[in-house]
């Protein structure tokens, strides 16, 4: 079995890369995947560190995981309507277009 | 698991089961209803279950402390947060009933999302699981979401919902991702066996330290702490006006009572180090918040500063990591539900649909035309500055007495610091209304949900000023 | 009878409450007469408080008297309580004796005034917050108090808000600025409030007392006793943060009269006298409080020599006397400290109110270059500010002569230099004062429009006065030398008193003091009324100078480049440089300093939500960092 450490940094692999769409793209959709993919990274994480505690009937990270996951379903429908709730008025849906707020 | 193991002590999650039948109810209602003229009877019908809801606890508060699965809890601490929310979205109804017709035709799902959001608020302040806490969080963040864009004509208020939403979700991924590592270094979700654990020694250092420093993240952007707090200003502008009020005291309430029980229970044994970094972030989060409000000209706005100045004195009682500090914590949200959304009220009456908020010259002369309104106004804001004998006084005298009880004068002279430049602002709305003359004639909204929340709002902070005992002489007989 | 005791916080307080609510149904005359009724009804109160009081041997004279429980958390316990002992009574009946003259006196003063109703609710206010002051029993009470005398000022120094003008700015700003400035001082209170009750278990004042000297260490009971005493430099107008009371010459002069000189302003030298354990534990805060008192007498003495404004003559004259009674508290004449509180609410009430007399009389004129001959037309005003001059130059037998010469005796007794910088004070005090009668009421009429429109005031403006006035002639007799009522009187509260003089001591001294004032009295008669032969007067007094007399323009001259030019100079450079600039100076640049910080910030928030999303991680990475590695 490989060891738990290489998940760990695979995830935190999947968080930066994250993190980066989140804070580099300008595009809302693009922010909004980036967001999802620091999500998941924190799902590989939750199920390694359950896989590995060895306890078998405490299912804690395995709901927390799935629970996550369904989170990041109703996060992205809210978002995408969001998104075009927006571009209907403004016609854009870039991020650094919405500046009526300031200040 | 058997059916008699589920139903045991399902009376600690009933407000939150009551408030989940409710915001169905108005569902159904809306598609029920036969014509326009029937919808006012939503806000009713939310009213009629926010009440329900503050029935129910105050029937559990008669019963002893009981665990609800290990993932909520119904003790003193829980009950009077779940109170401060319940009361701060009863008058977030009351001020959208007249507000919400101008905006936005359709009722049905704000008066639900008021509901679910009061839900998740309320459940994140009972709950003593990680996964529960995250899902009450997300709950109302995306109700929040929603209600903050609910003006979905009006550009500033789909930028608000935009922003809080992007910003939100990145917060949470921290959060998340803060809780999987906490996970990793415990070996489970339930804050009392997490700080178990942790007081014996037994988590792995490299999982731990990120993991608490992520959770702090999560928990900074809820409660606005500078440097996450950017938002907040933004949202509370473009936010409809009520929304926004619920939002100041009921998210903030919420999240500082999760803060609190994840640092009380979990936490307790790296007091050390936490308390450090909350300090840091309490005197710099009081600082930018109350030098910015110095120069904002949007009432709401300076009123978001004014929060965020809030919040840093709040995490004040948190510092020091005592029971008298979680106490004087809920006493100042309590005090600053009612002074904060009193001042939005009177927001609202003198507000600009179309701009979603004032600026202060709208303020200008309200003593001579409107002397009630004005005087209203005046009570929020000697309160929120911090004058005694009005509520607001003592929601700092708390907090400051924890900081220096817990051995953090300093901190409490920064924050008494704070609050000194703080009157300058507070003021100002005052000497605009009782000294200048008005610029253009302001005639103020009324309906009578407004001015029961107004009356309500400045009469509960006069009293809790003249009879802080009334309500700490209530938390002080219970556990937690 | 002491059980009635909160019927004196009852009355003000309803007199308000019934002007709000129905004030607009009422006439003018009634609205002040209820106010001025209620404020009477208070000092009849008092009065009953005082025989109370009397009617009990010496060491029985302090009472607490429970009203109801304010605040209970855990073992922390602040009830509503008044104390009832020779101190808060003999205040009591100051602010309310004093404050009913005032208010009738307003009825006639303000009744041309649109916000007449308004004026009078804030009126009551006050004298209702200053009670709350006087007869709490504990910190956080007298904390209320202070705090909602501070707001009643500031609403009456900001009363004619829309008024603009060269001497204040706008008014409201006057207002604000005495506000800002006092919370400075405010938070000192709170602070010491806060150290006392984590140190000592209790906010109440003979808990505190009680227990203080066995479990306060002398460092934690100096920081307290310093705390309060920036408490005091706020409210009492002293060095460092007097500014603001200049300013709250803004006011209506009943205000100015009322707040800013018989009442208010002595809030801190009650506090002081309160709190005499606290500074007996910390000696090293009571010599400085007694030094920043004399300092602030001598340089506000000096800066009202050169004031051409008659009400800001008097702020200065205010600051000045303040400073004295802060001396003499710190020194611990804390009864004498009280003796001058209680004589200068007198007089100074006096002045200010003569003063609102000359500027009514000459439509709101108070540039005294412009005045002058005024005796003839003002005769009843001339004789009651000329009363009211005499006792605050300390003319021999006037009752600011006992009081002023009992602090400076006290002061001898603890430093010689302090006392030396006192006794000149009172020189210049005399001159300035005499200065005020000579100018406006002698000569000639510089000002021939102005003079032949001048007017008496009606008997409404004139008669409360005169109680004021005869107070100001024979008040002295409440302590007498070798008499002392009031410091008898006072020992229940204040303790016994640490100095004894001997008999020859107290003699010389209090001739010293004659001898002073009527040489400052002297000095500006020579000065300022010149064309009764200035020189052969100058040579009857001062003998030994005689040959240079004789060249009149040269001791002219001298006089002027010895004593006037350097003395002028001084005192425009603490009027002109060290006043505007350094001290109003830095509270500004304080202030600019924020709002500047609050623009850059501001624009920091540029509503981009990428810059919102770089703060959020540069916070993560700093918190990160921190616990991983710190």
């Amino acid at each position: 079995m490989v060891p738990l450490s290489w998940y760990l940094i695979l995830a935190a692999f999947l968080f930066t890369c994250g993190l980066f769409g989140a804070l580099a793209r300008r595009n809302a959709i693009a922010v909004l995947m980036g967001i999802e993919l620091m999500l998941n990274a924190a799902n590989i994480n939750l199920v390694a560190f359950w896989r590995y505690s060895g306890a078998v009937t405490d299912l804690a990270g395995q709901v927390f995981a799935l629970f996550i996951i369904a989170v990041a379903a109703a996060e992205a429908a809210v978002g995408l309507a969001l998104i075009i709730a927006v571009y209907r008025k403004r016609k854009t849906v870039n991020v650094e277009e919405l500046d009526l707020l300031a200040g | 698991m058997n059916i008699a193991a589920l139903t045991a002590n399902l009376h600690v999650i009933l407000p939150e089961m009551v408030l989940a039948a409710f915001a169905l109810l108005v569902i159904l209602a809306d598609m029920l209803r036969q014509d326009e003229e029937e919808s006012r009877l939503l806000p009713l019908l939310t009213l009629a279950g926010i009440l329900a809801a503050m029935a129910a606890t105050a029937w559990i508060w008669n019963r002893p402390v009981a665990s609800y699965q290990e993932g909520a809890i119904a003790d003193g601490f829980a009950l009077g947060a779940r109170t401060v929310i319940l009361v701060a979205a009863g008058l977030a109804t009351l001020l959208s009933m007249g507000y919400l017709p101008r905006i936005n035709r359709q009722m049905g799902e704000y008066y639900a999302l008021v509901l679910l959001a009061t839900l998740g608020m309320t459940m994140m302040a009972s709950a003593t699981d990680l996964i529960v806490l995250f899902l009450a969080l997300e709950i109302f963040s995306l109700a929040l979401y929603i209600l903050s864009g609910y003006y979905r004509k009006n550009p500033r208020s789909t930028e608000a919902s935009m922003k809080y939403f992007l910003l939100g979700a990145f917060a949470s991924s921290f959060f998340v991702y803060g809780a999987a590592l906490l996970y990793g270094a415990a070996g489970t979700t339930q804050l009392r066996e997490i700080g178990n654990l942790l007081a014996s020694d037994h988590g792995n250092p490299n999982l731990l330290w990120p993991g608490i420093a992520l959770l702090l993240v999560g928990f900074g952007f809820k409660v606005s702490l500078v440097p996450f707090h950017m938002w907040t200003p933004d949202v509370y502008q473009g936010a409809p006006t009520p929304v926004t009020a619920f939002m100041s005291a009921g998210t903030k309430t919420a999240a500082f009572a999760a803060f609190v029980r994840v640092l009380m229970e979990a936490l307790p044994a790296q007091q050390i180090q936490w308390g450090w970094a909350l300090a840091v972030l309490a005197v710099l989060t009081m600082t930018v918040g109350n030098l910015t409000a110095l120069r904002q000209l949007s009432l709401k706005r300076m009123l978001a500063y004014s929060s965020v100045a809030n919040a840093g004195y709040i995490l004040v009682a948190l510092v020091p990591g005592t029971a008298q500090g979680s106490k004087a914590a809920l006493f100042y949200l309590l005090t600053y539900a009612f002074m904060n959304v009193g001042a939005l009220a009177v927001v609202i009456t003198l507000e600009k649909i179309d701009e979603l908020d004032a600026l202060q010259n709208r303020a200008a002369g309200l003593a001579d035309r409107w002397p009630l309104l004005a005087l209203a106004m005046s009570i929020f804001m000697l309160s929120l500055s911090g004058i005694p004998p009005l509520a607001g006084f003592f929601g700092k005298f708390f907090v400051f007495q924890a900081a220096v009880e817990g051995g953090w004068t300093w901190l409490a002279v920064v924050g008494v610091l704070n609050s000194a430049i703080s009157a300058y602002y507070y003021l100002r709305v005052m000497v605009a209304m009782y000294f200048h003359e008005a610029e253009e004639p302001v005639q103020p909204r009324r309906w009578g949900g407004l001015s029961l929340s107004l009356a309500l709002t400045a009469l509960a902070t006069v009293i809790i000023g003249l009879y802080p005992s009334l309500w700490t002489g209530f938390l002080s007989g219970l556990g937690g | 009878m002491l059980q009635l005791a909160w019927l004196l916080l009852a009355f003000p307080a309803a007199g308000a409450l019934i002007n709000t609510f129905l004030g607009s149904r009422f006439s003018k005359p009634t609205i002040g007469w209820i106010a001025s009724g209620t404020v009477a009804a208070s000092f009849v109160v008092s009065l009953g408080l005082l025989l109370g009081l009397l009617g009990l041997p010496g060491e029985e004279r302090v009472i607490t008297l429970p009203l109801w429980d304010w605040i209970t958390i855990g073992d922390f316990r602040a009830p509503t309580a008044l104390l009832i002992d020779p101190l808060s009574v003999t205040m009591a009946l100051v602010v309310t004796g004093v404050g009913a003259l005032i208010h009738v006196y307003a009825i006639g003063y303000m009744f041309d005034d649109e916000r007449f109703q308004r004026f009078f609710v804030y009126l009551n206010f006050f004298v209702f917050a200053m009670l709350i002051l006087v007869m709490s029993d504990n910190f956080l009470g007298m904390y209320v108090g202070w705090e909602g005398v501070g707001l009643a000022s500031y609403l009456l120094i900001g009363f004619w808000f829309d008024k603009r003008d060269d001497t204040y700015g706008y008014y409201a700003d006057a207002g604000k600025k005495a506000f800002l400035v006092n919370r400075v001082g405010d938070f000192g209170m709170a602070l010491a409030i806060m150290i006392l009750w984590t140190s000592l278990g209790s906010v109440t004042f003979l808990d505190v007392f009680q227990a203080a000297p066995a479990s306060l260490s002398s460092g934690v009971a100096t920081a307290i006793a310093l705390l309060l005493l920036l408490a005091a430099t706020g409210k009492s107008a002293q060095i460092p943060l007097y500014v603001w009371l200049p300013d709250a010459m803004a006011g209506p002069t009943p205000v100015s009269a009322l707040i800013h000189a018989a009442t208010m302003v002595t809030a801190g030298i009650y506090m002081i006298a309160r709190t005499h354990v606290l500074w007996e534990l910390g000696p090293s805060a009571a010599n400085l409080a007694a030094w920043i008192g004399g300092l602030t007498a001598l340089m506000a003495a000096s800066i009202a020599l050169v004031q051409v404004d008659l009400k800001k003559i008097l702020a200065y004259s205010t600051i000045s006397q303040l400073g004295y009674m802060v001396m003499g508290v710190g020194v611990g004449a804390y009864a004498f400290g009280i003796f001058h509180l209680i004589t200068h609410a007198f007089f100074k009430a006096l002045l200010f109110l003569a003063a609102g007399n000359v500027m009514h009389g000459l439509h709101g004129e108070l540039d005294i270059r412009k005045m002058g001959g005024l005796r003839e037309k003002m005769p009843t005003t001339y004789r009651l500010f000329l009363i009211g001059a005499l006792a605050l130059a300390g003319f021999p037998l006037m009752s600011g002569f006992f009081s002023k010469d009992g602090i400076l005796l006290n002061v001898f007794g603890h430093s010689p230099l302090l006392y030396a910088i006192g006794l000149f004070t009172a020189l210049l005090t005399a001159v300035y004062s005499f200065r005020a009668v000579f100018v406006p009421f002698w000569g000639q009429p510089r000002d021939k429009h102005l003079h032949e429109h001048a007017h008496e005031s009606p008997p409404i403006m004139t008669r409360p006065l005169w109680v004021l006035a005869i107070l100001a002639i024979v008040g002295g007799v409440l302590n007498l030398p070798f008499v002392l009522t009031l410091e008898r009187w006072l020992e229940p509260a204040v303790g016994e008193p640490s100095f004894h003089p001997s008999l020859a001591l107290e003699v010389s001294l209090l001739l010293v003091s004659a001898v002073v004032a009527l040489a400052g009295i002297y000095l500006a008669y020579a000065r300022y009324v010149k064309e009764i032969g200035w020189a052969r007067r100058l040579q009857n007094a001062l003998g030994p100078l005689q040959p240079l007399v004789e060249h009149k323009y040269y001791v002219d001259e001298f006089y002027d480049a010895a004593i006037v030019q350097p003395l002028k100079a001084l005192a425009r450079w603490f009027a002109e440089v060290f006043d505007p600039g350094i001290i109003d100076g830095s509270v500004h640049l304080i202030g600019r300093a924020n709002l500047a910080a609050g623009e850059r910030l501001r624009r920091l928030h540029n509503g981009l939500v990428p810059t919102y999303a770089l703060s959020i991680f540069v916070g993560v990475v700093v918190l990160v960092m921190y616990l991983v590695f710190g």
